[in-house]
C-alpha cells in the first residue's frame, strides 16, 4: 500500500538504509509522486523515539503512584478532554487508527461507538479485560503494576466516550500484586477528585472498580469474562445479543483490553494524527511487544507497529541465542497463532495485515522464539496441553477434540504414530475450528495447523526414526529369544 | 486368588490416594488425568470443617458487595470465595455455604463457580502453594521449566499435586501465569519469583522452610551475576533511557 511520507530527507535516509536508490531531493513534487507510484518509496518502521513512547514507566524505574504519574503527564487536562464530549473523543480514537490490542484487532473507535445508541434507561458499563493469560503475553501486567494511572485515566476517558456509568477492571486472580497496585491507584484518583461524582470537575460521574478473577484462561474471552464477572462459571455466551446490547448485568457493555484503554488518554492529548503517524496504513500506532523464549535478553518493549520482526528481536532482545541463523521458528502473536518458519521471519513486518498475509496473526504481539536446539513439536504439544486444560467444556468439538489433539501431539513428540495420523490430526483441527461458541477452539487448532504446514517433514522423520528403532528392538528381541531357545535346547 | 485381587485393588487405591487424602477420595479415587479436583463433592470429612468469616472480613465482604449494582450481588461470589480462602487457607464446603447465604444464592450456584476456577483449593493445601509454570514460553525461556520442575521436586520430595508431609508446601504444575518475559518462573502464594535457575529455586524454597519470605520478582542469576528489576533487557536498556517527558509535552493546542 502506498504511503505518503512527510519529508523527502527522511525518506532518502530511510531508503538508503535499505540500500535502495532514491530520487534526488531536488526533484519536483510531480516527479517525486510519479517515482513514488512506480517504485513504492520504502519507509522503514521501528526505532521509536523515547519521547514518542506512551508507557514511559514500563520498567518501573520511576514512581508508579499518583505523584509520579502526574510528573509524567498523566491526568493532564483530563477535564478539558472530558468536556469536549463523547463525539470528539470517539473521533480522535477513530482518527488514530487504533485497533484493539487484545488480539482480534477490531477498530476501537468503531467498537466504542456501538455504545452510543439512544439510552433506554439501563446504565452502560465499560469492562476492562485484564485477564491476561495468553502464553507469551505479559504486557498488561507491566501497565498495571508500573503505570496504573494510565489505565485509570483511560477508563474515565473511554467510559466518557461510551457514556458508561462505571468501569470494571477484570484482572486475572494470579495478578494479586498488580491488582493491589491498581486498587491503590484508584484510591488515589478518588482522593484527588479524578473519579467519583463530578470526575475531574467535568460534571460527569464515573466509578472504577477492580474485580479479581480466579484462574481461568477462558475468562479472557469477552462473553466468558462477563459471565465470570456476574459470579458464574466462565463459559462464553452465544452472540447475538452482543455485549453492546446485553452485556454485564443485562446492560450494554463494551469489553476492551488494558493496552487499548490505557493509550486512549495520550491519543486524546497528542491527537489521533500523532498516533496514526506510526506504522503502516490500517495498522497504526505504537504497541507493546513481549519477546520471550530463546533470545539473549527477553524483553517487553514499546515499539512502532510494522517494525520488522528481525529488527525487533535484534535491536531489543539481544538476538536469537546462537545467532539469527540458529533460528528455527517464531510464534509471532501469542500461543493462539500459527508459528512461522525462519524464512518467513526474515522479512515479515509485525502488524495485523502483514502477519495475516503469511497465515498467522499479530494477536497480542507476544513473540515466542524457538531456536534450532528446541523441540518444536514438544513446544506445540505443550500448547495443546494448555488448551486441553483451559477448555471450558461447553462445546463438544473443543472439549473432546482438544483432548484428542493433546494426546496425538504427545505421541508425535516421541514419534510414536503412523504417518497417516498427520493428516488425521489436520482434519481434526478443521473439525474443531469454527464449530465452537468462542475462539478457544480455533486457538487450539491453529498452532497444530501451523506446525503441520511448516514442519511436516520434521514430524515424519521423527515417526520414521521411532518406527525404525521399534523395528530394530523387535529384531533384537527376536534374536535374543532365539539365542536363548538354542541355549536351552 | 480372591485375596490377591483384593490386595492388588487396595494397593492401587493406596497408590492413587495421596497421604493427606480424605475418606471421600478413598470411596472414589482421584482421576489420574488431572492434578486438580474438578468435580464437586458434598460428602466426606471436609463437610464438617467449620468456617465463619471474621468480623474484619465481614466488613471487607460488605465493601466488596457494595461495588456491584443492587440485585446483582451474586457477582461478588468469586471475590468472597477468595476472601474465605485467604482466611482459612483453603476453601471448605462450609465456606461455600456461608458465601451462598451471604449472597442469597442457592448453594449449588456457588459450588459450580468454585469448582470451575483453578485458584479455589477445595482440599487442604500446604501453607505455601508452589505453582510452577511449564507452558511453552517457560519451557523455552532461561534454563527451561523442566529443570525448575526437577529442582522443586528434589527440594520438596513430592510429585506435582502432592503436599509435603510437614504440611508446609503444596507443589502444583500450572498453566501460563503471564510472566513469560521473565521465564522460567514460579508463583508461591501471591508472589511471582522470576528469572529462575535450579539453584535460586532451591534457595527460595529453603528460605520459606526457614520461615523467611524471600524477595519476590526477578532473581539474580548465580552464574552470570545478572539481575534485573522487571522486564527490561538484562544487559542494559535499549529504550526509555531518557527522563520521561513531563505534563504538557506534545499536547495539542486546542485542549
Amino acid at each position: 500500500m502506498l504511503r505518503l511520507i512527510a519529508s523527502p530527507a527522511s525518506r532518502s535516509a530511510l531508503a538508503n538504509a535499505r540500500g535502495i536508490a532514491t530520487a534526488a531531493p531536488a526533484l519536483n513534487a510531480a516527479a517525486a509522486a510519479a517515482t513514488a507510484a512506480t517504485a513504492k518509496p520504502p519507509r522503514t518502521y521501528g526505532n521509536l523515539k523515547d519521547s514518542d513512547r506512551i508507557f514511559t514507566n514500563l520498567y518501573g524505574r520511576h514512581d508508579w503512584g499518583i505523584k509520579g504519574a502526574l510528573a509524567r503527564g498523566d491526568w493532564y487536562k483530563t477535564k478539558e478532554i472530558l468536556l469536549k464530549g463523547h463525539d470528539w473523543i470517539l473521533n480522535e480514537v477513530k482518527k488514530s487508527g487504533l485497533r484493539g490490542r487484545g488480539g482480534a484487532g477490531f477498530p476501537s473507535g468503531l467498537k466504542w461507538s456501538f455504545m452510543n445508541k439512544p439510552s433506554d434507561g439501563r446504565p452502560k458499563y465499560l469492562v476492562v479485560n485484564a485477564d491476561e493469560g495468553e502464553p507469551g503475553t505479559c504486557k498488561d501486567r507491566e501497565i498495571m503494576r508500573h503505570d496504573p494511572h494510565k489505565l485509570v485515566e483511560g477508563c474515565l476517558i473511554a467510559g466518557r466516550a461510551m457514556g458508561a456509568r462505571a468501569a470494571y477492571i477484570y484482572i486475572r486472580g494470579e495478578f494479586y500484586n498488580e491488582a493491589s497496585n491498581m486498587q491503590v491507584a484508584i484510591h488515589e484518583a478518588y482522593k484527588a477528585g479524578f473519579l467519583g461524582k463530578n470526575a475531574c470537575g467535568s460534571g460527569y460521574d464515573f466509578d472504577v472498580f477492580m474485580h479479581r478473577g480466579a484462574g481461568a484462561y477462558i475468562c479472557g474471552e469477552e462473553t466468558a469474562l462477563i459471565e465470570s464477572l456476574e459470579g458464574k462459571q466462565g463459559k462464553p455466551r452465544l452472540k447475538p445479543p452482543f455485549p453492546a446490547d446485553v452485556g454485564v448485568f443485562g446492560c450494554p457493555t463494551t469489553v476492551a483490553n488494558v493496552e487499548t484503554v490505557a493509550v486512549a488518554p495520550t491519543i486524546c492529548r497528542r491527537t489521533g494524527e500523532w498516533f496514526a503517524s506510526f506504522g503502516r496504513e490500517r495498522n497504526q500506532g505504537t504497541k507493546l511487544f513481549c519477546i520471550s523464549g530463546q533470545v539473549n535478553t527477553p524483553v517487553t518493549v514499546e515499539e512502532e507497529m510494522s517494525i520488522p520482526l528481525k529488527e525487533l528481536i535484534e535491536r531489543h532482545a539481544g538476538g536469537v541465542i546462537g545467532g539469527w541463523d540458529n533460528l528455527l521458528a517464531i510464534i509471532p502473536g501469542g500461543a493462539s497463532v500459527p508459528l512461522l518458519p525462519r524464512k518467513i521471519c526474515d522479512d515479515v513486518l509485525m502488524d495485523f495485515d502483514a502477519l495475516r498475509d503469511v497465515t498467522s496473526g499479530l494477536g497480542t504481539a507476544a513473540v515466542i522464539v524457538m531456536n534450532k536446539q528446541s523441540d518444536v513439536i514438544r513446544c506445540i504439544s505443550r500448547l495443546s496441553d494448555f488448551y486441553k486444560h483451559e477448555s471450558c467444556g461447553q462445546c463438544t468439538p473443543c472439549r473432546e477434540g482438544v483432548g484428542w489433539l493433546a494426546k496425538i501431539m504427545k505421541r508425535f513428540v516421541d514419534g510414536n504414530a503412523k504417518p497417516a495420523e498427520i493428516d488425521m490430526i489436520e482434519e481434526l483441527t478443521r473439525q474443531i475450528e469454527g464449530h465452537t461458541i468462542c475462539a478457544l477452539g480455533d486457538a487450539a487448532a491453529w498452532p497444530v495447523q501451523g506446525l503441520i504446514r511448516h514442519f511436516r517433514p520434521e514430524i515424519e522423520s521423527r515417526i520414521a526414526t521411532f518406527q525404525q528403532q521399534k523395528q530394530e528392538a523387535k529384531q533384537r528381541h527376536a534374536a535374543e529369544k532365539a539365542a536363548k531357545l538354542q541355549a536351552t535346547a | 486368588m480372591l485375596a490377591s485381587l483384593v490386595s492388588r485393588a487396595s494397593v492401587r487405591l493406596a497408590v492413587r490416594t495421596p497421604s493427606t487424602s480424605a475418606s471421600q477420595q478413598q470411596q472414589q479415587p482421584r482421576r489420574l488425568m488431572s492434578d486438580k479436583l474438578f468435580v464437586h463433592r458434598d460428602a466426606g470429612v471436609y463437610k464438617d470443617e467449620p468456617f465463619e468469616f471474621t468480623a474484619e472480613n465481614l466488613t471487607r465482604a460488605a465493601s466488596i458487595i457494595a461495588i456491584y449494582p443492587p440485585k446483582h450481588q451474586a457477582a461478588a461470589t468469586i471475590p468472597l470465595l477468595d476472601l474465605a480462602q485467604r482466611q482459612h487457607g483453603w476453601l471448605p464446603l462450609s465456606a461455600m455455604n456461608t458465601v451462598a447465604k451471604m449472597l442469597d444464592m442457592a448453594p449449588i450456584r456457588v459450588y459450580e463457580t468454585a469448582s470451575f476456577y483453578t485458584m479455589f483449593n477445595r482440599e487442604k493445601i500446604g501453607k505455601y502453594h508452589v505453582q510452577v509454570c511449564t507452558t511453552t514460553p517457560c519451557l523455552l525461556g532461561g534454563c527451561g521449566s523442566d529443570k525448575i520442575m526437577k529442582a522443586v521436586q528434589k527440594n520438596l520430595g513430592v510429585h506435582p499435586g502432592g503436599t509435603t508431609s510437614d504440611g508446609l508446601f503444596t507443589f502444583t504444575e500450572v498453566e501460563c501465569l503471564g510472566a513469560c518475559v521473565n521465564a522460567p518462573m514460579i508463583q508461591i502464594n501471591d508472589d511471582f519469583y522470576e528469572d529462575l535457575t535450579p539453584e535460586t529455586t532451591e534457595q527460595i524454597l529453603d528460605g520459606f522452610r526457614r520461615g523467611d519470605r524471600p524477595k519476590p520478582g526477578p532473581q539474580k542469576d548465580p552464574a552470570t551475576g545478572k539481575l534485573r528489576k522487571s522486564c527490561e533487557p538484562v544487559d542494559g536498556l535499549t529504550t526509555l533511557k531518557e527522563k520521561p517527558t513531563g505534563p504538557g509535552f506534545g499536547v495539542r493546542a486546542d485542549l
